[in-house]
Order: C-alpha cells, then structure tokens, then sequence
C-alpha cells in the first residue's frame, strides 16, 4: 500500500465549506484534502455532517461558505449531474434508479447523444454495459430490468455508471448496510482495485471494523466539524470513538432527580414485522426514559405505533395499568399520551395557520366546550403557553412557518402540555434547534418530570441520554439491545449496544 | 473544540417581524375579488341603463343561485384539501330520480326524500373512494361525474320529465323582494361562513388542508371529517338538483350540465387555494355574485356567447394565477 501523504497534489481540497438548513448550522468550516488514489473514512455520530459534507462534494447540497478545489482549480457544483461531468459519483445506499428499466439502460442514463429524434443504438448500449460490467468480475444480466436485482447488484449497477463516466471521486454513503458479508467482501476487493487504479474513494460507514479493513485515512466529524483526520493505523477503536463522541457535558444538562413513581406506560412484546420485533419495556411516573440508536433502528416506529399512527402488529400495552389498544392518535390522547414527532414540518406545524391555533389544536374540547370557539378562552391559553415557555414571537396570529425552528418545536410541545399527558413521548425534540433553545429544552423536560410526567426520549444525542435520562434503552435494526441505569450509563456502552457489529461480536 | 468557537451568528431565535395590519388586511385574495366585482358593476351600468336594475340583477342571480349554493360546500371541500367535480351530474341524478318517483306516482314529499337520500348516497360513494381507499379525489370525481350523468340519462332516456304545476316556480317565491333560492344562498353563506370561522369544525378543516399529516399527529379525525364533507356536499347538491327541477319545471339527464365548472370557478375567483387550508365562504360569496354580474353584462352587451366563454376562462386562470401569487408572497 502507497502512503497517499506523500503525494503532493490532492485530489479534492475543500476549505472552510459550512452549511446551514433554515439558519441552524451544521457543518462549519471544514477543511479536508483528498488524495489521489486513497480510500478515505467519514466517520462521526448520526448528524455529525458527515453525510452533508458528502452530499457537497457530490453536488446535492450547495455550502453556504467555502471553497472546493478539484485538481488544483476552484470549482463549482451546483448539481450531480455537474458533479458527473466533473468526475465525482455518489453511490447511494438504496441506490436511485429507474426500476423498470434494463441494466444497461440505467448505465447509460444521463448520457444523452444524439438528437431527440435518433434511433436510440440498443447494440452499442448494451456491448458498453456488459463491458462495464465485466470490469467490476461481477456478474449481471445487462438486458434485465433493474427491479429484480439484489441491492448488492444495484449498487455494482452504481459503481459501474461511475466508472462509465470516469469518475476519479467515488464516494459511497453507508454501502455496506444492507449488504451480506460475503456482498461486502465483493464490495471492497472492487474498491481496492479502484483505489489501486488511482481513484480516490470516500467511505461513509459506521462499521469501525470495515473502516479497519479497508480505509487508509479516516476524517472523524462531530457537531458539524471536522475534528481530526489520522491514517487509520495510528487510531485504536477507543480513539476513534472518543474523538467521536467526546464532547464535554454541558453544565446546564444537570437535573435534580425527581420522584419516581408507579409506571404510567408499560410495553410488551410490541412487534411490527420489518420495523420492530419483541420490543418490552416500561416508564414510570417521573421518570425519564432515554431511547437510543442508530437512525433507521425502529425508535420512531416504535413511538408511532404506540401514538396510534401505524399501530404495532401484535404486543400489549397498558398505560396507568390499564391495557389499551391504541389504533388512532385522538384515542392515544383521551388514553393520556403525548407526542411531539421527530419531522416538525412533516407531522407537527400547520406552517400557514397561526401561531395561536397551532398551539390550540390538539384541546378542540378546552376551546370549543360546544363546538363554537371561544376565542377569548382559546387567546388565553395560547397566551399562558408563550409565557411559559418562552416561545418569542411578534404576535399570537402570526403564521407558525415565520418562527424559528426552536420556537416552533415549543409552540408543538406547549400543544401537547395543553393536553395535561400522563406519558409524554419526544422524538428527536432538539434536533435542528440552536444551542441556546436546547438548553430551554433540557430544563423543560426535566421539570415536566418533576411534575410527574413519564417521558420517554428519543435521541441520537449521547450527552443528551445521558445527561437527562434516569435510565437508557438502546435499539438496533429492530431489536431492543440495552437497558441501561442511569449509573452504568456510558457513551461507549450506548453506541456498542447501537451499532449493529459491536452486538454480533459481543454475542 | 473551545467555546471561542461557538459562531456569534446574529440571534436566528428571534422571530421575523409580522407584517403591517393594513396588508394582513388588505392583500388577500378577497380583496381582489370585491374589486373586479365593483370593477364589474361599474362596466356593465356603462354598457346598459338597465343594467342598476336591481331586480334584473337578482333575477340573473337566480340562474346561477344553485350552482353558487353548491359553490359554498365545495369551498370547504377545497380547503381540505379535496375536490368534488361531481356535484352537478349529482343534482341532474337527484332530480332524474325525484322527477322519475313522483311521476310512477309516488307522493312528492317522499319523492323528494328520496332523491336527497340517493345525493347522500353519491356523497357516500365518493368518500368510500376518496377516504377509504385513499385514491386522488380529483380522479374519483371526474369518474363518478360520468358514472352519475350516464344514470341519470339511464333513468330519463332523453326526455323531460314533466313535475306538477304546483311545484313549478320555487325561484318565483320572493322573500322581501328576493327571490327564495338567493335568500338561501345568502342563509347558507353566513352559516357555513361562521362554521367555517368559528367551529372546532371548520377549524379542523383549515388544519388537514394545511397539513394532513400533521392534523392526525394532533389528534384530529380526518377521514371522519371529510367523510362528512363529501356527504355534505352531495345531500347539498341534491337539494340543488330538485330547486333546479321546480325553477325549470322539467327534468333532463343534462340538468346543470357543465355545472361543476361554474362552482370551481366561483370558488377558485373567490380565492380558494387550490391546494388546501386557505380561502373563505366570503370570498365565494363574493366571487358568484361577479360571475353573474360579468355573464349578465356580457349579455346586456350583446358579446357573443363565444366569446362569452373565453372571458371566463380568462377569469379563471387570473385568479388561479392571482391567488398563488398573493400566498407565496405571503407564504415565506
């Protein structure tokens, strides 16, 4: 193996790249040289920006700030497809494609010769394609329609277009996560072959194992900075992981403990078939119950179904000892839950209607004893919820959309504390927000434990678990993994207990 | 990572100023609509002396009146998020199936039960597509639209049905001078206009066409709701149909053909939003009246029927483009 290091010129220089979604910050001024002929690691906790500073370099996201430098010249990527031309590909992890079209119509898509009106050249298409192909030693029907294909071929499928566009960046984002061992070892003799040719590979993964076997250089990420980039050889595994949660805990994160109590919601063997299996556990009154894991591991499936918004297939739930059978949220809410969901726009703000009535929604009965609004009744609750949790505004009619993001995630939670909720379930409740509100947040949540309330918390945050949970549960693909005390609670117990691998080898 | 780190970006927490009442107030959709109506009132008294008639005026209302009574529940159906292009084959079906009863000698008062009944059953079948199935509404309507006409000339063949004397002229029947049909109109907007505004109902509605996901996250039965708009809307568009019977005296299959156009307009010149949670039975209200004044003024002013038509769509696709525009500015 060469030490890319020496050679001097980098492939891609990027610095000082940050970028903002709806003014929250998350990635800032991010330095990072890639080599020719290297496979370089992204590593970092969900929302690190690793992910982003990838979806840059590739041309899906544009950074507010900051330059790429692509062989020595400035460059722009406004697009993928302008990202193509420059010879960056990104490989998706459920890779994009025209399902219904062949192989080797997907291979050359985006090629465009010719005129509109010319025959399209089926012969060379598909002699191109399986030459392609070939070059991967894989071995896939080119005339077979894309659908059909394991997820393994799709992605070759995908390795293959970047190749027939020469691609020199070949960047991979979490490739390996559907993929079988034996899948993965194909998967990286490709890309070993492709980094010996001299093309220069990002690998996003959270598998340290993987990033072992065939990384060079790792860039570790955390908060939206870029903390350290090392050759692999010179980390251990305990390095790179407190490089990747090593994050001081934050004063203002320290809560007095609260009366628990007896349980408010108790689960059992709650499953839903590909999302959740076998999940029990329970949350008693002032309690705080944290729920981590990775992105995609069943937590906000499990808190949907126990909303009632896609309710669990089998399993018995019993809230204040009582068994219910949750199956729509306005029956969740009489039975005392509350949810604020993870995807504010998607499922919490109605972002054109007011403030006032955004906040209202979920008490038609409190406002409306009759059916008919009263509007002095509805404009004080309203008013006592802005007070309260110091949501900023300019005025009670303003539409919600004009607030920031902390303040809008208040407006949502001040809806459900309007509810008076024995169980309280928060998905992800300071994600996007900024530092400040967050710590509102935290002084928040744990008062509405001392007031008796069973919280359950999800959050990819670890410091956060930690911090505010008097007992954390750990999810992964499916499966509850961990219930760890709040005394025992460590971030490296939680992440081995959330990244898949660390089970398979604990087991 | 140290705490000089910490970016001192310009406080995003605070919110953005609201904007200045006087534009809250008057840029709005409505407020386009009640200037072309003045803008209409003034060209047609320019184009005829008898145009200030009121009485004219009120008489031309009346051919329009059912369509606008309909116009009123689709506004609400729109502003769920939904559309409803069935209710004018529903009324010919309803009153194919009234005229069809009380001629085979069914007394009238169950007759005309039973013609509401069936618009309810129309409703019924348009819900169980839309809401239990969860099919686009747009499509199930245009589908039912045909379905609905095609029985009504199964039950009718291409005659008309004659209904008695007695029940001829419902639009004859003055109330203080106005005709009974646009005193119910005018009734059933400031109904509907206040549950709108002032219900839990009406509320509801505004929610799931802003963001349905959202509005079941909260709590709020959104099949049940508009379930009971498309009811709602059909039971209406019966009455429609059989108001429509007693001002005509007959009944064809094509009763109100081409109607569903008229009442999309009438709610889209209102400015409704076409794709859910803004508009106003206001605005509606306003927007028939202009219909009729602009069709009515064309006519005094001898404009060929042609040439008619294309004005109207030229109405409609101003105010869809209008309407867009005023929300997105307003939108951010």
């Amino acid at each position: 193996m060469t030490d890319p290091t020496n050679k001097a010129e980098p492939l891609l220089s990027a610095r000082g790249i940050s970028k903002s979604f709806a003014g929250v910050e998350v990635l800032r001024d991010v330095d990072l040289d890639l080599m020719p002929g290297e496979i370089h690691a992204l590593l970092g906790e969900n929302g690190a920006g690793k992910s982003t500073f990838a979806k840059i370099v590739a041309g899906v996201h544009r950074p507010t700030r900051g330059t790429l430098r692509l062989n020595a010249e400035t460059v722009d990527i406004p697009s993928p497809l302008a990202a193509q031309r420059l010879g960056i590909t990104l490989i998706h992890q459920e890779p994009i494609s025209f399902p219904d079209l062949s192989v080797a119509e997907n291979l050359v898509l985006g090629r465009g010769s010719g005129s509109p009106l010319s025959r399209v050249p089926w012969a060379e298409i598909i002699g191109d394609a399986r030459r392609l192909i070939d070059l991967l030693g894989v071995r896939i029907d080119v005339t077979r329609p894309m659908r059909g294909l394991s997820i393994a071929d799709q992605q070759m499928v995908e390795i293959a277009r970047a190749l027939a566009s020469d691609s020199r960046l070949i960047i991979m984002d979490e490739p390996t996560a559907p993929l079988t061992p034996k899948e993965v070892e194909t998967l990286f003799g490709i890309a070993r072959r492709l980094r010996d040719e001299g093309r220069t590979i990002i690998f996003i993964s959270h598998r340290l194992e993987e990033v072992r076997a065939l990384c060079d250089r790792v860039t570790i990420f955390r908060d939206g900075s870029k903390i350290a980039t090392e050759d692999i050889g010179n980390l251990t595994d305990a390095d790179i992981i407190r490089l990747m949660i090593g994050r001081p805990l934050k004063e203002y994160m320290h809560r007095g403990k609260s009366h628990i109590g007896e349980v408010a919601l108790k689960v059992e063997a709650l499953s839903l078939p590909g999302y959740f299996e076998n999940i029990s556990f329970e949350v008693r009154k002032g309690e705080i119950v944290g729920l981590g894991g990775l992105v995609g591991a069943g937590r906000t499936d499990v808190a949907r179904a126990l909303f009632g918004v896609a309710p669990a297939a089998s399993g018995i739930v019993w809230v204040n000892g009582k068994v219910v059978h949750i199956t729509d949220p306005s029956q969740a809410i009489r039975e005392g839950l509350a949810f604020v969901p993870e995807d504010r726009a998607v499922a919490g703000i109605f972002r054109t209607l007011s403030v006032e009535q955004n906040i209202t929604a979920a008490v038609p009965r409190q406002i409306a004893p009759s059916g008919i609004i009263r509007r002095t009744i509805e404009k004080a609750m309203a008013h006592d919820s802005v007070r309260r949790l110091r949501i900023r505004l300019a005025s009670l009619r303003q539409p919600i959309g004009e607030l920031s993001g902390g303040n809008q995630q208040k407006a949502i939670l001040a809806r459900w504390l309007l509810t008076d909720p024995s169980v309280l379930i928060l998905d992800e409740p300071t994600r996007g927000i900024d530092i400040g509100v967050k710590a509102e947040f935290y002084d928040m949540i744990g008062e509405l434990a001392a007031a008796g309330r069973a919280i359950l918390l999800i959050s990819s945050e670890l410091p956060e678990l930690l911090a505010l949970c008097d007992r954390v549960l750990v999810m992964s693909e499916g499966h509850l993994t961990a219930d760890i005390p709040r005394a025992d609670a460590t971030q490296e117990r939680i992440m081995s207990a959330a990244v898949p691998q660390f089970r398979e080898a604990a087991a | 990572m140290s705490a000089s780190e910490m970016p001192s970006a310009p406080s995003s927490q605070d919110a953005a100023p609201p904007r200045p009442t006087w534009q809250v107030v008057l840029v709005r959709p409505e407020t386009m609509t009640f200037l072309l109506l003045i803008a209409g009132v003034f060209a047609g008294s320019q184009l005829s002396p008898f145009f200030l008639d009121v009485a004219y005026i009120l008489r031309s209302f009346t051919l329009y009146s059912e369509f606008a009574i309909v116009a009123l529940v689709l506004t609400m159906v729109i502003i769920a998020g939904e559309i409803d292009l069935s209710p004018a084959a529903n009324m010919a079906l309803s009153a194919c199936i009234f005229a069809w009863m009380q001629q085979a000698g069914v007394p009238i008062p169950l007759a005309i039960g039973i013609g509401l009944l069936s618009g309810l059953a129309m409703g019924a079948l348009n819900a169980i597509f839309v809401i239990g199935l969860q099919l686009p509404s747009i499509i199930v309507t245009i589908g039912t639209l045909t379905l609905y006409r095609g029985l009504a000339q199964v039950i009718a063949g291409d005659k008309s049905i004659r209904v008695p004397e007695w029940f001829i002229g419902i639009d004859k029947v003055m109330i203080g001078g106005i005709p009974l049909p646009v005193v119910a109109f005018i009734l059933l907007a400031i109904v509907l206009g206040f549950v709108l505004s002032g219900t839990i109902f009406g509320r509801q509605i505004y929610q799931i066409g802003t963001n349905e996901v959202a509005a079941r996250h909260a709590g709020i039965r959104t099949a049940r709701i508009k379930t009971g708009l498309f009811l709602g809307i059909g039971l209406v568009a019966a009455i429609a149909g059989i108001v429509t019977a007693s001002r005509l005296g007959s009944v064809r299959y094509d009763l109100g053909l081409g109607g569903e156009l008229q009442m999309v307009l009438m709610a889209m010149l209102g400015g409704t939003y076409i794709f859910g949670g803004r508009g106003t039975i206001l605005g509606t209200f306003l927007a028939a009246w202009l219909l009729v004044i602009v069709s009515t003024g064309m006519i005094v002013a001898n404009v060929l029927p042609a040439v008619q038509l294309v004005v109207l769509g030229v109405l409609l696709i101003v105010s869809i483009v209008a309407t867009n525009f005023i929300y997105s500015r307003t939108q951010r």
